[in-house]
């Protein structure tokens, strides 16, 4: 226990420290994108790492933070935090609605109707123009701001951003190691066995989804007051898809795995662009490498991966 | 006293050589197109298009002796992408203007990045919100949505037909389109009797053009890029659908025409004048650009230019000029870029002006008509 | 009248989509199961049926017949390299890395034809002419008949072949129960493998005669994925009619949606009464309800 608060201490520092030798470069500004990331893929590892519930359909909740906080600042001329916080429990509450129905699904029909939900929001998105600008996007969302410090450089919001990422991970740790954590994970092992133990399976599915829904829903509100600029294509399949390859690669289950994927994940285009033309192609030959060759994400693999090649090359010696 | 006249010469030519070799630098010009992704039919010309009008100033020696540098990053159509690039070409590149995006929403989500910075941009894409209103940095080369559609109504009311069918796809490039088609329609008194939209890949048009046969419609306008609406054309050609079909400038190139075979013929639509520049008389003020550009682009890429390229090129061009006139600071740019007056290149001939950013008028557009497998003007 | 005629014209496109969601969906359900796969780069076998056909058609000037062969076994070859590649060298991995090897890989078949054979969409000469024919008021062109011919032929294959041969009752055996499978003596790699074969080189007969009518490109594959996935989930992810049934559902529901209600929101509507079926019958539309085993 202990040592996992030492962890987050470190890695707290870590991260208020991270922008000071690159504040006046752009890797401050990709580093906001991965904190958005991290949370996102942190909210998902709750269902997915934890309570064994695949999410197909998790960018619609982002995307539903982002267009609810985008129309009301912009067209209803809201607070931006009033909204932010309205919209979270908008969307909480409409996760929690369909919870219900969707989570009694499993495995691969689980997969399609998360999946469904996410093709029915960017629909929404799409085709509602009026409120949200359709296709072309919702531009002049206005920056976050506190009585008349208003963040407005790359440098502010990343501090704002990662205190947020840095709740979430508070968040997920604590969950992780109560009561209820473990609750959740014999869910994930056998769902009968949980519940012969007494464990409401459904209710707590639910509420995990709820809480995921509610933790994305944020993570889009900062997405559009950063950007602040907003359109569908931010939103869609590939984003859900993509948040899930940040889980798996990072590593199924673990806190700092979900960052870490969300870091590769995000930085990765950027790393591949000397590939040129050809970076689609090493991103998708990575992808699978990673999956066959650290089949625990990068968390368990990397040292697994160390310790088979220390000891071979010692044994050379 | 003499060895004191020498020494001084030469600290002079020292001195002018240090500064002849500063001046030497290049200049940097950043690039954000959508190489790959959905829309990288645009960005993929756009790019050659810019990288030979770069190499092509190089080779005659630069602007004033010093050499373009072109920094390109493709977006692939996102806009988080879109914006961490700009960033990127400003803080670490430090460019001193940006050609680019290629896409509507790509240029909005990194509009505010550049106003922020000072960077003169020149945006390769057409949506109307881009310039209007007016962003003291912000230009752009494409034409705009309300020429093109202006160019279709003008045909219709000399053809004295009031009732039309709209068919957009769902898409930045089409729901700017339908808003133009539905807020210009009063103005030419023509009534639009049918609004339907389709996906960017659905596989099938049929339902929405029998919704549209069944309407009182006189005309179908159709607004989307490939290959949306050479499916529409056989669509239509399966049903017997009897309308004259007008499309968009978005699928002016010959490759509308190899997608649609046979159904294409008879199609309109209103397009950039690079499709029919050997068509052009002599008198035209453009058919020099448009002809060089079609050569070049043709020599280097074998094959034809487009007029997606040709916004490059534009840009391209018209910081070339701003350059020229005396800016080679951002600021200096966009006040230059401002103050260009009657440049013909490809998209049309530019005038800009503190009220207008766009800098063109619906001379840029020609209507031209299918037949025999070509492009022919409509009179 | 005229609204009749304009439904039979929905219905009569639909039935036509529908049977494409329909193979499509069918090569979905034969990998799932046999390897417990949902495979998200089904849609590129679809994609590289088009794109090799035309590449063997224009570039290598064969006939169509030799072209669509050729087409079908490349397109055959990349799905047996996919399984010995990067399905095979995983032991032991959960549902949830697969998925991810198969986005992945997708991604790169993707990039791989994006760089061979460029970013530009291709269209396919239809096989036997463009003059529209009617039926009872509405009209389709000759090609839709081969798609609805191919469909008719491939499900009457499949049951024979699942019913009647030895492969085929081999297969069946390792998706009811890969265990008891494996101690009666059937080898659940070899049909493993030979469920990729089968099931790419459907996925690219499908994109093979869609190719004249929707067009190609490299990017096709991920809709046309996700719609035959749609197709085979209403269907219970069952190998046979219930999947057929699943995508021709799906693609009426689409025409229908297009043509009466919004065709912005067509896509939804389908989206909309697949979630409301998965709710009523999680179990898929036409299987019977299992209990779980524990």
């Amino acid at each position: 226990m202990k040592s996992d608060k030492l962890k987050f201490l470190v890695f707290c520092l870590v991260v208020f420290a991270l922008p000071l030798p690159l504040s006046t470069g752009y890797l401050t500004n990709v580093l906001i994108f991965v904190g958005i990331n991290s949370m996102l893929a942190l909210g998902l590892n709750l269902l997915l790492g934890y309570a064994g519930q695949i999410s197909l359909g998790q960018a619609a909740f982002f995307g539903l933070g982002a267009y609810g906080s985008g129309v009301l600042t912009t067209q209803y001329a809201f607070d931006p935090w009033l909204s932010m916080v309205l919209v979270a429990l908008v969307v909480a509450g409409f996760a929690f609605a369909i919870g219900f129905p969707v989570l009694r699904l499993k495995g691969h029909y689980l997969a399609m109707a998360t999946l469904g939900v996410g093709v029915i929001a960017h629909i929404a998105f799409n085709e509602t123009v009026d409120l949200t600008g359709g296709p072309s996007g919702l531009s002049g969302i206005p920056n976050l701001s506190i009585g008349s410090f208003s963040f407005d450089s790359d440098l502010k919001n990343y501090y704002l951003v990662w205190s947020f990422a840095l709740a979430v991970i508070l968040l997920s740790l604590n969950l992780v190691n109560s009561r209820y954590g473990r609750a959740l994970r014999a869910i994930h092992d056998s769902e009968v066995a949980a519940r012969v133990m007494g464990v409401n399976a459904r209710l707590m599915k639910v509420q995990v989804f709820t809480l995921s829904a509610l933790i994305s829903a944020i993570a889009g509100s900062l997405y559009c007051h950063v950007m602040t600029f907003i359109s569908p294509t931010s939103f869609g399949f590939n984003i859900s898809v993509e948040l899930l390859t940040m889980v798996v690669i990072g590593g199924l289950g673990s806190v700092y795995g979900s960052i870490l994927g969300a870091l590769l994940l995000t930085l990765l285009p950027e790393l591949l662009r000397t590939f040129q033309d050809y970076d689609i192609v090493v991103y998708g030959l990575l992808l699978v490498c990673m999956t066959i060759y650290l089949p625990g994400g990068m968390v368990r693999g990397i040292p697994a991966l160390l310790r088979r090649l220390v000891p071979a090359r010692s044994g050379n010696a | 006293m003499k060895r004191l006249i020498s020494a001084a010469l030469a600290v002079v030519s020292l001195l002018s050589f240090a500064s002849a070799a500063l001046a030497a630098a290049p200049i940097k010009i950043g690039a954000l197109f959508a190489v790959t992704g959905p829309a990288s039919f645009l960005g993929e010309p756009e790019r050659n298009a810019a990288q030979m009008v770069v190499d092509e100033i190089n080779k005659a020696g630069g602007i004033k002796g010093r050499k373009l540098e072109l920094v390109v990053y493709d977006t692939g159509g996102d806009a988080t992408k879109a914006v961490q690039l700009a960033n990127k070409l400003i803080k670490n590149d430090h460019v001193v203007a940006i050609v680019g995006p290629s896409t509507t929403g790509d240029t909005m989500a990194v509009i505010p990045v550049v106003e922020k910075a000072h960077i003169p941009m020149i945006s390769c894409s057409a949506g109307i919100k881009i310039t209007e209103p007016v962003k003291k940095y912000v230009f752009k080369t494409a034409q705009n949505d309300t020429l093109a559609v202006a160019r279709i109504y003008e045909q219709l009311k000399k053809e004295r037909k009031s009732k039309v069918a709209i068919l957009t796809v769902s898409d930045s490039f089409g729901s700017s389109g339908r808003e133009q088609l539905k807020s210009q329609a009063s103005r030419y008194g023509i009534e639009i009797v049918a609004d339907d939209t389709y996906g960017p890949k659905d596989p099938d048009m049929t339902a929405q053009l029998t919704k549209i046969r069944g309407s009182k419609a006189q005309a179908l306008i159709c607004w989307g890029t490939n290959p949306g609406p050479a499916v529409i054309a056989r669509n239509a050609q399966q049903l017997g659908l009897k309308l004259p079909l007008y499309m968009s400038h978005g699928v002016s190139s010959k490759k509308f025409i190899d997608l649609a075979g046979d159904a294409a013929e008879g199609i309109r639509l209103p397009s950039g004048k690079v499709l029919v520049a050997d068509l052009l008389p002599k008198t035209d003020k453009q058919k020099g650009s448009l002809l060089a550009f079609v050569k070049d682009y043709q020599r280097h890429f074998s094959a034809a230019g487009d007029h997606f390229g040709g916004h490059a090129w534009d840009a391209v061009m018209l910081l070339k000029g701003a350059i020229e006139r005396g800016g080679d600071t951002p600021d200096g740019i966009r006040n230059q870029l401002e103050a260009t007056r009657g440049f013909a290149g490809i998209g049309g001939v530019f005038s800009y002006s503190p009220r207008d950013h766009a800098g063109l008028t619906k001379d840029a557009f020609v209507l031209v008509e299918v037949k025999k497998k070509d492009w022919a003007l409509v009179k | 009248m005229d609204l009749l005629n304009q439904i039979t014209q929905f219905v009569i496109s639909g039935l036509a989509t529908g049977a494409i969601y329909a193979l499509i969906g069918l090569s979905f359900a034969i990998i799932f199961n046999s390897t417990g796969i949902i495979n998200f780069a089904q849609g590129e076998f679809v994609m590289l049926g088009g794109v090799m056909t035309i590449f063997a058609l224009n570039v290598l000037k064969l006939p169509l017949l030799a072209a669509v062969v050729a087409a079908v076994l490349g397109t055959t070859a990349v799905g047996l390299a996919f399984e010995r590649l990067a399905i095979r060298p995983l032991k032991n991995a959960t549902p949830l890395s697969l998925i991810i090897i198969t986005i992945g890989a997708s991604i790169l078949i993707r990039g791989v034809v994006m760089l061979l054979w460029g970013k530009d969409t291709q269209v396919l000469p239809p096989f036997s002419g463009n003059t529209p024919l009617e039926i009872a008021g509405a009209t389709l062109l000759p090609q839709h008949l081969w798609i609805f011919g191919v469909t008719i032929l491939v499900i009457v294959a499949s049951r024979l072949f699942f019913h009647h041969t030895i492969s085929g009752k081999a297969m069946r055996a390792c998706s009811f129960n890969r265990k008891a499978a494996n101690l009666v003596g059937i080898s659940v790699g070899r049909m493993v493998l030979l469920s990729f074969v089968i099931s790419s080189a459907l996925g690219s007969l499908a994109g093979v005669i869609i190719a004249p009518l929707t067009m190609t490109a490299y990017d096709v594959g991920v809709m046309l994925g996700l719609k035959g996935f749609c197709a085979a989930i209403m269907g219970g992810m069952g190998s046979g009619l219930g999947t057929v049934l699943g995508g021709i559902i799906l693609g009426t529901l689409e025409s229908l949606g297009a043509g009466l209600i919004s065709s912005g929101y067509k896509d939804a509507i389908a989206f909309l009464i697949l979630l409301l079926i998965l709710f009523l019958r999680p179990q898929g539309l036409f299987k019977k309800g299992e209990t779980e085993r524990v």
